[in-house]
C-alpha cells in the first residue's frame, strides 16, 4: 500500500507553459514577497493529499459549469415570475440591473414548479461538489507570494465575488427554505444582490478558467485517473511552481482513489437529493426526514403545505358568516357575490401544481369558479390585469397584481373546493387553505394565490 | 502584445473578463448600499467566506488528519497485514453525516421551528436531532455492512 508519491511524467501537451514571466510588474514587490521565509498553512508542504490537481478540479469546476448556470437562470426566472411589472418583485427598485420584462407565462402550469424546483434542488445538490471544489483548490487560498502579477492580484480580488457570492447565497437560500431567519435582513433583497456579485464572480471564472479546465479534462482522460486503484494513485504532475500548484509537493500515501473520492461527492449529492426529493413529489414526502416540508398536515384533500395560517394572517374561523366577494372595475360598479353565489356559478376543475419559491410543490385538484367568468361578470371581459385583494390586512402577500393571460386562463380559479391529483373525494378548502376562497392560476408563484379573496378589481389597459 | 503581458502578468482578455466582473459587482454593491441592511449584509458575506475558509476547512481538515494519523498508527503498532482498509468505512458515513447536518442545520437546531410554527401552523413536535442521529446510524450501519462484505470477500480469496 506504498507508493512512491514520485509525479508521473507530463504527456506532450500538460507541460506547464515556459513562456510565462514568473513574475509581472512589479517583479521586485513579488519575488521580495516571495523570499519572506513563512509558517505554514502557507508553505507548500502543509498539502499533503495526492489526489489534488488540475483534473480533479476540473471534473468538479464541468459539474458545476452545467449545474450553476441553470440555478442561476432559474433564480433570475423566479424574479420575473413575481411580476416586476407591477413593482411586486423583491427588491423592488433594481436600478441598472432591470432584468427583460415579459409577462410569465401560464402554460405550461408546472412551469414555476420546473423552475423553482430545479433552482432549490439543483442548488441543494450541488452543495457537496461546492464543497469538494473548494477543498481541491484550498492550496491557492494560501499560496506564498499571494499574488506574483497585477493580473493575479486582480484575479485574487474577483475570487472573492466567486466565492463569497456562492456560500453567501448558499446560507441565505438554505436557510430560507428552512425558516429561519436569524440573519435579520430581508432574504430577498440579500438573495438578489448575492446573485449579482456572485453572477460577475463566476462569468470571469469561467471566462478566464474555461482553457485551463478544458486542457486538464483532455490531457487526463477517464481512463487515466479514474482507473487507477488506491494503491495506484499518485499525484498528478506539477502544473506549476511549487507553493501555487495545486498538487502536493509532498504528499502524503493515498488513503483513497480519485474514482472513490469522485464517489464520495457523487454519493453526497445523491444523499442530499433523495432527502429533498419529497419536498416536490408528494408521493415521496416521507424521505424528506429533515426538511421542514417533509410533515403531514393530517387533513385529507386539504393536506398540503400552507405557508401562511389563517392565525398568522389575522383571518377569524368566522370569516365565512356574511362574507361577501366584491368585483370591482366595470362600468356598473361594484358585484357582490356571497359564497353561495360563487357556488351557483359554473364550476370549473383544473389540476394545479401549487409552487413555492421555497422548492416544494404539489398538484392537486381545485374546483370553483374561473377567474375570467368573474372578469365578464365584473364587466370587464377583457382586462388587462387584476388586483386581488385578500382579507388578511398586514402581510407583504395580502394582495397581488395578475396580468391580463393570468386573469383569462382557462384554468384560471377562485377555487373554493380542493382534492388530491388522483380523482379522489374534494373538500372545501380549509381555513388555512383561503376558506371561503383563493386563488389558484397556472405557473404563478405560490404566494401570490391569494388566499381568503374579499375583493377583485378588474383593470382595463 | 509582450509587453502587456510582461507588465500585466496576462493577456488583454484577462483584464477585461475582471473589469466586466468588477462592474457587475461594484453595480450590486452600489444599488444596495442605501439599504439599511447593507451592512449586515456585508457582514454575513464576509463571514460565509471566512466560516468556511478559515473554520470549516481547518476542523474538517485536522479531523481528516487524526484519521489518517491512526491509520498510520494501526500500521506501525500492529504486524496484522491489513486485507481491507476501514479508513473509507469511517470516513464516508462521517462525511455523509456532516454534510446533512451543515446543509439542514436550520431545522435540526430547531431555529427555524418558531417562524414554521407562525407560517405553517406546525408545532415543533418533531425531534430532528433524533432524526439526523438515525439518519447518521443507518449511514454507518450501511457502511459497516459493507466493511464486513469485504472482509468476507477478501477471506475467501485468500484461503
Amino acid at each position: 500500500m506504498t507508493t512512491t508519491g514520485a509525479p508521473v511524467a507530463p504527456g506532450e501537451d500538460d507541460a506547464p507553459a515556459p513562456s510565462e514571466p514568473r513574475y509581472g510588474f512589479p517583479q521586485a514587490l513579488w519575488r521580495g514577497m516571495g523570499r519572506i521565509p513563512v509558517p505554514p498553512p502557507l508553505t507548500p508542504r502543509t498539502w499533503r493529499s495526492p489526489l489534488r490537481g488540475r483534473w480533479l478540479t476540473s471534473v468538479f469546476g464541468v459539474v458545476l459549469l452545467v449545474g450553476l448556470p441553470i440555478v442561476i437562470l432559474t433564480g433570475l426566472l423566479s424574479y420575473i415570475a413575481y411580476g416586476p411589472q407591477f413593482g411586486q418583485a423583491i427588491p423592488g427598485d433594481v436600478g441598472f440591473l432591470r432584468l427583460p420584462l415579459f409577462d410569465w407565462p401560464t402554460s405550461p402550469s408546472w412551469l414555476y414548479r420546473l423552475t423553482q424546483g430545479l433552482h432549490v434542488g439543483i442548488g441543494l445538490v450541488l452543495v457537496p461538489v461546492i464543497l469538494a471544489k473548494l477543498w481541491s483548490v484550498v492550496p491557492k487560498l494560501f499560496a506564498w507570494p499571494p499574488v506574483r502579477s497585477i493580473a493575479q492580484l486582480l484575479e485574487r480580488i474577483s475570487l472573492l465575488a466567486l466565492v463569497g457570492g456562492i456560500l453567501f447565497e448558499l446560507v441565505t437560500g438554505i436557510m430560507n427554505v428552512q425558516y429561519d431567519y436569524s440573519f435579520g435582513f430581508d432574504f430577498y433583497t440579500a438573495h438578489y444582490w448575492g446573485a449579482w456579485v456572485f453572477i460577475g464572480g463566476f462569468v470571469a471564472h469561467v471566462a478566464i478558467k474555461l482553457p485551463t479546465m478544458v486542457r486538464s479534462l483532455r490531457t487526463g482522460g477517464p481512463g487515466r485517473w479514474l482507473h487507477d486503484t488506491t494503491a495506484e494513485t499518485v499525484p498528478e504532475p506539477l502544473d506549476d511552481e511549487p507553493g501555487h500548484s495545486l498538487v502536493a509537493t509532498d504528499p502524503s500515501p493515498p488513503t483513497m482513489s480519485r474514482r472513490t473520492l469522485l464517489g464520495t461527492v457523487a454519493g453526497g449529492s445523491a444523499l442530499v437529493g433523495v432527502l429533498t426529493i419529497g419536498t416536490t413529489v408528494d408521493a415521496l414526502r416521507p424521505l424528506a426526514v429533515l426538511s421542514p416540508r417533509g410533515r403531514s398536515y393530517g387533513t385529507g384533500p386539504n393536506d398540503f403545505q400552507v405557508n401562511r395560517t389563517a392565525f398568522g394572517a389575522g383571518i377569524a374561523p368566522t370569516v365565512g358568516d356574511g362574507y361577501a366577494l366584491v368585483l370591482r372595475g366595470g362600468p356598473a360598479g361594484e358585484v357582490r357575490l356571497d359564497r353561495a353565489a360563487l357556488a351557483g356559478m359554473p364550476q370549473h376543475t383544473a389540476t394545479l401544481p401549487i409552487a413555492c419559491v421555497e422548492g416544494w410543490s404539489e398538484t392537486r385538484t381545485w374546483s370553483g369558479v374561473r377567474l375570467r367568468d368573474l372578469a365578464a361578470l365584473a364587466g370587464v371581459p377583457e382586462p388587462a390585469n387584476a388586483f386581488v385583494q385578500s382579507l388578511e390586512r398586514a402581510g407583504p402577500f395580502a394582495r397581488v397584481t395578475l396580468q391580463g393571460n393570468q386573469v383569462l386562463d382557462p384554468d384560471a380559479l377562485l377555487a373554493l373546493r380542493v382534492g388530491d391529483d388522483d380523482g379522489g373525494p374534494m373538500a372545501d378548502l380549509s381555513l388555512d387553505h383561503g376558506f371561503p376562497a383563493r386563488v389558484i392560476v397556472p405557473a404563478l408563484p405560490g404566494v401570490h394565490n391569494t388566499k381568503w379573496v374579499g375583493a377583485i378589481d378588474f383593470r382595463s389597459a | 502584445m509582450g509587453w502587456f503581458r510582461r507588465f500585466y502578468g496576462e493577456n488583454p482578455l484577462h483584464l477585461l473578463a475582471l473589469l466586466g466582473c468588477f462592474a457587475l459587482v461594484g453595480a450590486a454593491v452600489l444599488a444596495l448600499y442605501p439599504n439599511p441592511s447593507a451592512l449586515t449584509i456585508a457582514i454575513w458575506f464576509a463571514a460565509a467566506v471566512i466560516g468556511h475558509d478559515l473554520v470549516l476547512y481547518p476542523l474538517y481538515a485536522l479531523a481528516d488528519r487524526s484519521l489518517v494519523l491512526t491509520r498510520w498508527v494501526r500500521r506501525r503498532v500492529s504486524s496484522r497485514p491489513v486485507t481491507v482498509a476501514a479508513t473509507n468505512h469511517l470516513r464516508l458515513p462521517v462525511l455523509g453525516s456532516v454534510l446533512l447536518g451543515l446543509i439542514w442545520f436550520p431545522t435540526i437546531s430547531g431555529g427555524g421551528a418558531g417562524v414554521l410554527f407562525f407560517a405553517a401552523g406546525l408545532p415543533p413536535a418533531i425531534d430532528y436531532v433524533t432524526r439526523w442521529l438515525l439518519v447518521t446510524a443507518v449511514l454507518f450501519l450501511a457502511s459497516a455492512v459493507l466493511y464486513a462484505v469485504r472482509l468476507g470477500r477478501a477471506a475467501v480469496r485468500s484461503t
